[in-house]
C-alpha cells in the first residue's frame, strides 16, 4: 500500500493569508501539495458548516487563516471569527472530533514563509494521525449500512 | 390562581391586549398552551410546578401575532426568553404584557422590559449540579469515548425538529436545515445529517440561550441535547464572562473585545 497522503482544505481571507500564500509562492519556498486553498473575502466569512462539509467530503485536516488580530480589512472581521472559532473548538472538542485536525491561524500578506511552515506542519501532524476514518465512517452512512424493510 | 385569571380577565375586557398566553389543564396530568380571545374563557388559566413549557415561542409567530397584542404568563425562564427576544429587536415595550410569575407562584405583572431585567438580576442562570456532574464526566473522557456517546446519542433522532420548534430563540421563517441550494444539512436522518443538525442548532444558540431547557423537554427520544449548549454556556463563561439575558450588552457572539484570549491560534 502506497503512503498515506493526508487531504487538507484550507479555509484563508483574501486580504492576508491568501496574498500570503501567494508570496509563498513568488518566493519560490517550496511546501507540501496536499492542500487545497478556498478563498474568502474575510475569516468573518468562513462558516463553521464548512469546516464540518470539508471533514464530510473526506477531508483529513482542516486549516483555517487569516489576518492578524488588529489587521482585518473590514476592521473587525477576524475578531468575530476568533470568538465564533473558540466556541466551536470547545464544541467541536465535546463531540469528540478530533481537534488537532483543525488547524487556526494567523498568517498576514508578508508572511510567505510562515504559510510554508503552516502547511507543512500541519499535514505532517495529519499524517502521523492517519486518515480521519472515525469521521469518514459517519459521512458514509449510506454505503456501510445495511437497510431492512 | 384567581388573581391571574381576574387580571387576564380586566385586560381582555379593557381590550388592553387581545390575546392571552397561559397555560391550562391538558390531557392526563399534563398542562399545555392555552390561547384566550373571550373574558369568559379565562377560567381556563392555571399555573403550577408542571407548567414548564416556554410559552416565549408563541411570541414571534406570525399567526400569534396576526391575533393583535398579547399577554403572557411569565414564570423565570419565559422572562429570561422575553428579555433575550427583545436583545434581538423581536420584542418591544409595546408589544406585549407580561404577567410574570415569581418562584413561589406569585403574580407580578411588568410595565417595562427594563423592569424585567432588573427582577432577573435575582435569578442567576446557574447550571444545575447534576448537569455539571455530567459534563465533568464527559470532559475527563477520551475524545474516541465522547464521539463514540454523541453518536450513539443522536443516532436515534429522526429530526422531527421539536427541538427546534420548542425553542423560543429558534424563530428564524427559513431555518438554515430547511435550505437545499445548497443542502446544508442532509435531509435524512443518518448520522452525519443528525452529527451535523445538532452541531448547527448549538451553535445557532451559542450565546443566546438562555438554558430553558424547553429543547430536551421537547424531544421525544429524550436526547440530551441541552448538554450542549449548557456546555457552551460553561465555556464562555471561562472565555468571555458568562451570559445572561440583557436589553444593553448585545449578544456574546456578535461582540467581541480585542484581548479575547485563546490558546489554539498560531
Amino acid at each position: 500500500m502506497s503512503e498515506f497522503e493526508p487531504k487538507i482544505v484550507a479555509f484563508v481571507c483574501n486580504w492576508c493569508t491568501y496574498a500570503g500564500a501567494d508570496l509563498t509562492g513568488t518566493s519560490r519556498i517550496k511546501y507540501a501539495t496536499n492542500v487545497r486553498i478556498v478563498r474568502f473575502p474575510c475569516t468573518g466569512r468562513i462558516d463553521y458548516m464548512l469546516i464540518l462539509k470539508a471533514f464530510g467530503e473526506g477531508a483529513d485536516g482542516v486549516i483555517v487563516s487569516g489576518c492578524h488580530p488588529n489587521d482585518c480589512h473590514y476592521t473587525s472581521g477576524n475578531f468575530h471569527a476568533r470568538r465564533r472559532w473558540i466556541v466551536f473548538r470547545g464544541l467541536l472538542d465535546f463531540m469528540g472530533i478530533d481537534i488537532r485536525r483543525i488547524q487556526f491561524s494567523w498568517v498576514s500578506a508578508a508572511e510567505g514563509a510562515k504559510w510554508a511552515d503552516l502547511v507543512n506542519t500541519t499535514v505532517s501532524t495529519i499524517r502521523e494521525l492517519g486518515p480521519y476514518s472515525d469521521y469518514k465512517k459517519v459521512a458514509n452512512y449510506f454505503e456501510n449500512v445495511v437497510a431492512h424493510g | 390562581m384567581d388573581e391571574l385569571r381576574n387580571r387576564a380577565k380586566e385586560l381582555l375586557e379593557s381590550n388592553t391586549v387581545q390575546l392571552i398566553i397561559g397555560y391550562e389543564q391538558g390531557n392526563g396530568n399534563k398542562t399545555r398552551a392555552v390561547f384566550i380571545e373571550k373574558p369568559d374563557h379565562v377560567s381556563k388559566l392555571i399555573f403550577d410546578s408542571r407548567c414548564i413549557q416556554n410559552l416565549a415561542v408563541y411570541l414571534t409567530k406570525a399567526e400569534v401575532k396576526k391575533k393583535g397584542k398579547p399577554a403572557i404568563v411569565a414564570p423565570v425562564p419565559v422572562l429570561r426568553s422575553i428579555i433575550q427576544l427583545a436583545a434581538e429587536n423581536q420584542l418591544t415595550n409595546s408589544s406585549l404584557v407580561v404577567l410574570g410569575i415569581t418562584p413561589d407562584s406569585k403574580l407580578i405583572e411588568f410595565k417595562k422590559l427594563e423592569e424585567i431585567e432588573n427582577f432577573l438580576e435575582q435569578f442567576k442562570i446557574e447550571i444545575e449540579a447534576r448537569d455539571k456532574e455530567i459534563l465533568e464526566k464527559l470532559d475527563q473522557m477520551t475524545p474516541e469515548e465522547r464521539w463514540k456517546f454523541w453518536i450513539d446519542e443522536l443516532s436515534p433522532c429522526f429530526k422531527c425538529y421539536a427541538c427546534r420548534a420548542a425553542c423560543p430563540l429558534c424563530y428564524c421563517t427559513r431555518c438554515t436545515v430547511d435550505d437545499n441550494q445548497p443542502q446544508w444539512v442532509p435531509v435524512a436522518s443518518h448520522q452525519l445529517g443528525n452529527l451535523e443538525w445538532h452541531i448547527m442548532r448549538a451553535m445557532h444558540l451559542a450565546g443566546r440561550c438562555t438554558d430553558c431547557g424547553a429543547c430536551a423537554d421537547a424531544c421525544p427520544i429524550a436526547i440530551p441535547l441541552n448538554l450542549l449548549t449548557k456546555k457552551m454556556m460553561e465555556d464562555m463563561k471561562g472565555y468571555f464572562g458568562g451570559y445572561k439575558p440583557s436589553l444593553k450588552s448585545g449578544n456574546l457572539m456578535s461582540t467581541f473585545k480585542p484581548d479575547d484570549k485563546e490558546t489554539f491560534i498560531h
